[in-house]
């Protein structure tokens, strides 16, 4: 766990980048800290592993206050992503992954054999890891920074704008493999970013920081999204905030039906009941099925893209379960939102 | 002007003495060179105020005439290699410090905010981050200091030494050509032959400067 208290940060020139921040951020957990640039966030994740130290108050993390510990030694215990990766031009990417153990004196076999290892789990050949970082793509640079940050397997992972400088198709895998990784890994991550999207998908929590270092308001995504704290927040989460708060939660428990027999369009099945198109005289419209580990919002969309209203749900293999009808996505798309709602008010 | 070959035939022996003493000189010179641009542009480069000091006095002392060094060293070092190899030494200052300040320079601000953020400390991060990044610069001021090094060394001839540079006065004195234009030659060969090898050394010392991107 990583705890703030207290802690307010000005710099020499006189500007305030940290103002009175308690914060904790909890142990396996991933804690984005949003905000707009100049709000702060950087400069308190860069707090945690001392690359800035604050002026005053404490941060401690698991439980040993920072400012007490090597500075160097400190660092080598934290796994750090920067934006644009930061990679090394000229080490190899082995070499790259290799940097905190070698450090820590693990020696070049067991440090090479490690960076080796995580290669694979960060989904890039071994190959690759012969390569110059100029001699990959910015999505390749990006994914040795994480195995880079996760060489000696630290339990806090600090990642400044990872995605920050990839096209959106490529942002998007690395966001689901950090998903995964993170399922696997269970490290608790501090993730700044700018964007609410990426916050809302990663996050377990998020704070979103205002200009001159202010904290708004710290909660799960659900929660921001059901009950914004004020106007600011509010209008930081954008004016889809609704929609967002759909893609949050899951179709599971939204009821199905059997498939309409009667009006003009049919669903069109495969052999292995898998659903291929809606189909009227003359005319077919392609089906995206969903399973239930889609979201409400993606079942909003195909309601809408549907010519019946009916979502077609599918079960893992893909083969038909049932159909839910537009209405009744609306109808819990509108419970999601209250129960959220209540749910924060009760605490 | 024609070329007395025989006399080249008659003379193999003092003419390989002569070259490896001249490249003795040279080679000294920028090896005592860089012993004190590297810890001089490590500071230059992380001390701002001295940085004009110490490169406003490289650039003076280049400006002193070679003869005068010489003559100015006599009373310290007299007529030896020593007196040879402390000029030329001056003269490679003002490349070596400026071309070792300029890579440091160089080394982009978040490949050191990198190591830093990964536990390395200062020391480690200059002697295997800053000054590997920065030897491809570093390099270039050794190939023109060296090829600058092995054209003076003929002048320490003044003091008795010079090497090749010999050559020059014996064939002078005697108005006699062919000494003259084999030590021209023989210098203009060690030139070639020193850059060359040191464009190798570079090749071998920076890989990750010319592997080819490839497609992802």
């Amino acid at each position: 766990m990583i705890q703030f208290d207290a802690v307010h940060k000005r710099f020499p020139n006189g500007t305030t980048a940290v103002h009175d921040l308690s914060l904790e951020m909890p142990e396996g957990g991933v804690t984005v800290l949003v905000g707009s640039s100049g709000c702060g966030k950087t400069t308190t994740l860069r707090m945690v592993n001392r690359m800035v130290d604050p002026t005053s108050g404490t941060i401690r993390v698991g439980g040993r206050d920072v400012l007490e510990q090597d500075a160097a030694e400190l660092r080598r215990s934290i796994g750090y992503v920067i934006q644009q990766s930061g990679l090394f031009p000229h080490r190899t990417v082995l070499d790259n992954i290799a940097t905190v153990p070698l450090l820590l004196g693990w020696g070049r076999r067991k440090a090479r054999a490690r960076a080796a290892e995580l290669l694979e789990t960060v989904g890039l050949t071994a190959e690759a890891g012969k390569r110059y970082p100029h001699q990959l793509s910015g999505g390749q640079q990006q994914r040795v920074g994480v195995a880079r940050a996760l060489a000696a397997d630290p339990p806090v992972l600090l990642m400044d704008e990872p995605f920050g400088a990839v096209d959106p198709v490529v942002r998007s895998q690395l966001q689901d493999e950090l998903i995964r990784l993170q399922k696997e890994l269970s490290k608790t991550i501090v993730f700044v970013t700018h964007d609410i999207d990426e916050a809302v998908r990663l996050g377990d929590r998020i704070a979103i920081f205002r200009t001159g270092g202010h904290l708004v308001q710290c909660a799960a995504p659900a929660e921001l999204l059901a009950r914004p704290a004020d106007d600011f927040v509010a209008d930081f989460l954008g004016a889809e905030r609704g929609l967002k708060l759909l893609s949050l939660t899951t179709l599971a428990d939204v009821p199905r039906g059997p498939a309409p027999e009667g009006g003009t369009w049919k669903l069109v099945l495969d052999e292995a009941r898998r659903p291929q198109a809606w189909r009227t005289e003359g005319a077919e419209i392609p089906v995206r099925p969903l399973r239930d580990t889609d979201s409400l919002l993606a079942a909003l969309n195909e309601s809408i893209a549907s010519p019946t209203g009916f979502v077609a749900r599918v079960d893992a293999d893909g083969a038909l379960t049932g159909v839910t009808s537009r209405a009744e996505i609306h109808e819990h798309a509108g419970e999601a939102h209250s129960s959220h709602s209540t749910a924060g008010a009760a605490i | 002007m024609t070329i007395d070959w025989s006399w080249i035939g008659d003379h193999t022996d003092d003419l390989t003495t002569l070259t490896l003493s001249h490249l003795q000189a040279a080679l000294s010179a920028v090896f005592f060179g860089l012993l004190i641009s590297l810890p001089l542009a490590v500071v230059a480069h992380r001390i701002r105020p001295l940085r004009g000091l110490l490169l406003g006095l490289s650039n003076v002392l280049f400006t002193i005439p070679s003869i005068a060094v010489f003559v100015l060293l006599l009373p310290v070092s007299g007529l030896t290699r020593t007196t040879t190899v402390i000029g030329l030494t001056i003269y490679t200052l003002v490349v070596l410090l400026r071309n070792t300040v300029e890579g440091l320079d160089s080394v982009p601000a978040k490949t050191k905010e990198a190591a830093k953020a990964m536990g390395t400390r200062p020391f480690r991060t200059l002697l295997t981050v800053e000054l590997p990044l920065a030897l491809p610069v570093i390099m270039a001021g050794v190939r023109i200091a060296t090829v600058m090094s092995i054209s003076l060394v003929s002048v320490a001839t003044y003091i008795g030494d010079g090497g090749l540079g010999q050559l020059f006065t014996d064939g002078f004195q005697r108005n006699y050509p062919t000494p003259v234009i084999v030590g021209v030659a023989l210098t203009l060969l060690l030139a070639l032959v020193a850059d060359a090898l040191l464009v190798a050394l570079q090749y071998v010392l920076t890989p990750w400067t010319h592997r080819k991107q490839r497609a992802a």
